[in-house]
């Protein structure tokens, strides 16, 4: 047995307490003397409070206080105290800064009472009085209102056009121009969001649902005035988030408030209901125009985008700019608009903007291939390109061609006949579509300790999250390869304010940014071990050249002499050490970014059977070969990919928030109404991890699989149910009555 | 049949009197917990917050995701759609009382064999529901397993290695 594990399928270390109900998710930690909190949440869109009467709620035996804007003042309400990592610009929203309600659902009001159930029937009591105020919540009734959207979000960068795209369309042979939509959507992790806060002996500790200790650490500190040392958070478990725990949350501020003002333990949880008020997806319409020469040369893309965000932040993603890099064109014009609304800042939501574009280029690339009579796959290779033509440098890697082939080969693409409506499975129209994908490959600077003991034991830590990603697990495959001992030996911890400090978890960053960090500090601990091998009298290796040895399964020997050798705990008892700790850094090499353009790619290849009378999709077959350069743990990976895949085929034909706009309100905000696949709803689904080799992206040679799995999906699912039917959806989601045209809101369509 | 007529004040039904406190017996994976419970407590909350058994999740406290599923007298609720005094005496098993002893139940160990799940919040409903469904002996084909299994959200999306640990499950227990 060697100790090589990366690149292995291992089962997830934490897999164990995750079947076992041992996982502690942020609302399962018992602490003596809780009480908990239940929050009152506005009846408008917009207004002002009059009046908020508690006496009833206050008057029950048990409720302990109740917090509006009326009695928390003290508090400094300067923005930046309220910004966050993730923040857009803007000024955040301050829970009880005033009596102004800027969105529906706003929190008005805190109970706090010895008991869940106290909490929230004392909640019904408090009688909230509005002075109502007009307000609009409408996208596509406030297009005229658009404005550019401005810098200042992190990861956002502006569209940048090329060559002369209108001129272009207007010469072109083939061209095509249509509008997408998409509606809000929310992300609704399986974990309800829930803060517990302890305030003891002058320091504050906090169980959160998070995705970022550190950013919870800072915000908390920021807005109460605390130092920063005084601050705990701890999230070992995140019941899912998909970038929802990318910012503080309501309930975050909450607990604190009351932990503080009360010296009591608090646990404040949001409703299902009331986690539709905060940040979304944000609902967006999409122009394209495109045009192609009559062999297939794409000759110009137009495309245009306009989101919305709310009153008092200017939320940004990158929707357009994907067009701009996806295929080879001379002439492209993008636009990114905001509109603003009376609703909560929209937020990161699984591959956010990637998805939302991705999807209305990758539709529209196929209504050209249709126009040009070209299978939609050659049509894609015809304008395949090994550069970035928005910054002029080649991509760090780029095996998207063997993702079309091993996807089409494993997919049977090529008996596809390009005609619509020509497959047949009795009552059901079939149709396959294809979609490409891309995604950026960060890596930010990040940090972890490694302590390993007298008794062989390893622990790593980090200050990072696992959302379900499977962070635990590679980053303990990693670090047991890197330092050459046993996996069982080996443990990761993460989720703790006091692990060193690591960035949010998201982007699908985390494997290349945490997994680099801890890569570097097993190899200082190896480092240190291997200079005790050659530098202690007793060891066999004494004065030995420490680069000729090796470890492996917690030995130290040399690979051309086979007569000696000493296991690591061994040197360590003969140095006289009972401990080597170690600390390290590590970030993305600027000179990297200079010379390359680092992304993963993907193929999705999908397979609809619509019902010819009913119009219900079903997505039989999902084939998505990605390329993410080193597949660290294909279990875990795939898995990623699965979920990715299972976000998709939700997003084309399922998710949707409703916003009704007389109410200026998210009217399906449950788990019924709003819809997300069941068991059911899924079929085959098939992931394929092409071989790439990436030497630059970093040292792991990683890309992250976070998200390349969700983005092409739509588009292929899409153009499926377009070859199916001949019926061209392009408002998602992909309803029955689109399919037969038949909406009465959405006309939208078009057949052939 | 005579007609009785009734006035009803229901303008103010507002009362400064909570709810009286009851004795409740809940035996859980073969213990009894002895409880003063207001009837207002779901069972769901009972387990988590009354006795501390956390392994069982809140996802919707609506009936609409499964995640609080929980055996009782073999068959599989949605915890937080019952209250805690209706269950008073019955046999109620949790997520933490699946294993014999050391020896975990087959599915959990099938779970972790084909990463049936990615952030976990689900897992304890998806299997307390699947030993459920077994019960119910009405799963047959892999089809029959995605239609009664679709009353447990994913929102990881672990569906398809979800099936797959339970078919192999009920392959072998099928064959014992
Ligand atoms: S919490 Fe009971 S069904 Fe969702
Ligand atoms: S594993 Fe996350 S919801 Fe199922």
């Amino acid at each position: 047995m060697t100790t090589k594990y990366i690149g292995k399928p291992a089962s997830r270390v934490d897999g164990l307490e995750k079947v076992t109900g041992k996982a502690r998710y942020s609302a399962d930690f018992k602490v003596e003397g809780l009480t908990y909190g239940f929050i009152v949440s506005s009846s408008i869109a917009k207004g002002k409070i009059t009046s908020i009467d508690s006496s009833r709620a206050l008057a029950l035996e048990g409720v302990l206080q109740v917090f509006t804007h009326e009695n928390v003042r003290n508090l400094p309400w300067f923005k930046l105290r309220y910004t966050d990592m993730d923040a857009p610009s803007g000024t955040p929203f301050r829970p009880f800064y005033d009596n102004t309600i800027r969105f529906s659902m706003q929190p008005v009001a805190l109970v706090i009472a010895e008991t869940f159930e106290l909490a929230r029937y004392a909640s019904s009591l408090i009688k909230v009085e509005y002075d109502k105020e007009t307000y609009t919540t409408s996208l596509y009734k406030n297009l005229s209102k658009s404005f550019k959207a401005p810098k200042g979000k992190i990861g956002y960068v502006p569209p940048k056009s090329r060559g002369n795209a209108d001129a272009a369309y207007q010469d072109a042979a083939f061209k095509i121009q249509a509008e997408y939509k998409h509606s809000a959507e929310h992300h609704n992790p399986m974990e309800l969001f829930s803060t517990t806060a302890i305030w003891d002996n002058e320091k504050l500790t906090v169980y959160d649902k998070t995705q970022g200790v550190s950013n919870c650490q800072f915000y908390i500190g920021n807005i109460f005035g605390l130092a920063y040392k005084d601050v705990r958070i701890i999230s070992p478990y995140v019941g899912g988030a998909f970038g929802s725990g990318l910012r503080p949350q309501h309930q975050l501020f909450m607990a604190v408030l009351a932990a503080l003002e009360l010296k009591r333990p608090v646990k404040v949880g949001l409703t299902r209901q009331q986690m539709f008020s905060f940040g979304h997806r944000p609902a967006t319409l999409q122009k394209l125009a495109l045009s192609a020469s009559p062999e297939g040369t794409l000759e110009s893309v137009r495309h245009e985008a306009y989101s919305e965000t709310s009153q008092f932040e200017n939320y940004t993603e990158v929707i357009v700019n994907w067009s701009a890099t996806m295929y080879a064109c001379e002439n492209v014009e993008l636009k990114y608009e905001l509109v603003k609304l009376d609703t909560f800042t929209p937020l990161d939501m699984r591959a956010p903007g990637a998805v939302t574009g991705v999807h209305a280029m990758e539709s529209a690339m196929d209504e050209l291939a249709f126009e040009l009579k070209m299978d939609p796959l050659i049509f894609r290779l015809k304008n395949y390109t090994d550069e970035d033509q928005v910054n002029e440098k080649p991509f760090s890697s780029k095996e998207l061609v063997a993702c079309y082939r091993e996807g089409a080969e494993k997919f049977g693409w090529a008996a596809r006949n390009v005609e619509p409506r020509s497959m047949r499975d009795g009552k059901n129209l079939v149709g396959w579509g294809v979609a490409t994908a891309a995604w950026d490959a960060n890596q930010m600077p990040s940090r972890a300790k490694a302590l390993l003991s007298i008794d062989g034991k390893l622990v790593v830590s980090s200050g990072t999250s696992d959302i379900g990603t499977g962070t635990y697990t590679i980053m303990t495959q990693i670090a047991a390869e890197i330092l050459g001992i046993a996996i069982e030996n080996v443990t990761f911890k993460l989720g703790d304010t006091n692990l060193p400090l690591a960035p949010l978890e998201g982007g699908s960053w985390t494997a290349a940014s945490v997994g680099s960090a801890v890569k570097t500090v097993c190899e200082d601990v190896r480092k240190i071990l291997l200079k005790h091998a050659v530098k202690t009298k007793a060891s066999p290796f004494y004065q030995y050249d420490s680069t000729k040895l090796q470890i492996d399964s917690g030995e130290i020997f040399d690979p051309n002499d086979s007569s000696k050798g000493v296991s690591v705990t061994e040197i360590m008892r003969l140095a006289g050490v009972n401990s080597i700790e170690e600390t390290s850094t590590s970030g993305p090499n600027p000179l990297v970014g200079r010379k390359y353009t680092m992304n993963s790619h993907a193929a999705v290849f999908a397979e609809v059977k619509v019902d010819e009378d009913l119009g219900t999709v079903d997505v039989t077959r999902v084939v998505c070969a990605v390329a993410a350069g080193k597949i660290l743990n294909p279990k875990t990976a795939r898995s990623q990919i699965l979920g990715g895949v299972v976000w998709g085929i939700s997003k084309a034909l399922e998710e949707e928030s409703k916003l009704d706009h007389q109410y200026g309100r998210f009217m399906n905000h449950n788990l019924s109404e709003y819809h997300v696949p069941v068991n059911k709803d899924i079929n085959d689904i098939e992931v394929i991890f092409v071989e790439e080799k990436d030497d630059v992206v970093n040292p792991l040679g990683v890309k992250g699989v976070g998200e390349i799995g969700i983005i092409g999906v739509a588009g292929a699912i899409a153009n499926a149910v377009f070859h199916a039917t001949g019926v061209r959806v392009r408002n998602l989601p992909i309803t029955m009555d689109k399919v037969l045209q038949i909406a009465e809101d959405d006309r939208n369509q078009v057949a052939v | 049949m005579k007609q009785e007529t009734s006035t009803l004040e229901i303008d103010d039904p507002f009362s400064n009197t909570l709810p009286a406190y009851t004795l409740v017996n809940l035996r859980i994976n073969g213990q009894t917990h002895k409880l003063r419970l207001q009837p207002w407590v779901s069972l769901l909350d009972a387990i988590r917050e009354y006795i501390g058994l956390t392994g069982t999740k809140k996802g919707c406290d609506h009936g609409q995701c499964g995640a609080c599923t929980v055996l009782v007298d073999g068959k599989r609720i949605n915890s937080c759609l019952t209250l805690a005094i209706m269950k008073d005496g019955a046999e109620i098993t949790t997520i933490e009382g699946l294993a014999d002893g050391e020896a975990n139940h087959p599915l959990q160990d099938a779970f972790i064999e084909h990463d049936a799940f990615q952030c976990g919040y689900c897992t304890p409903g998806q299997i307390c529901s699947a030993v459920g469904m077994f019960n119910e002996g009405r799963a047959h084909t892999l089809e029959d397993v995605k239609e009664l299994m679709s009353g447990n959200i994913c929102r990881c999306g672990a569906y398809t290695n979800i099936n797959a640990a339970i078919m192999e499950v009920k392959a072998k227990l099928e064959n014992e």
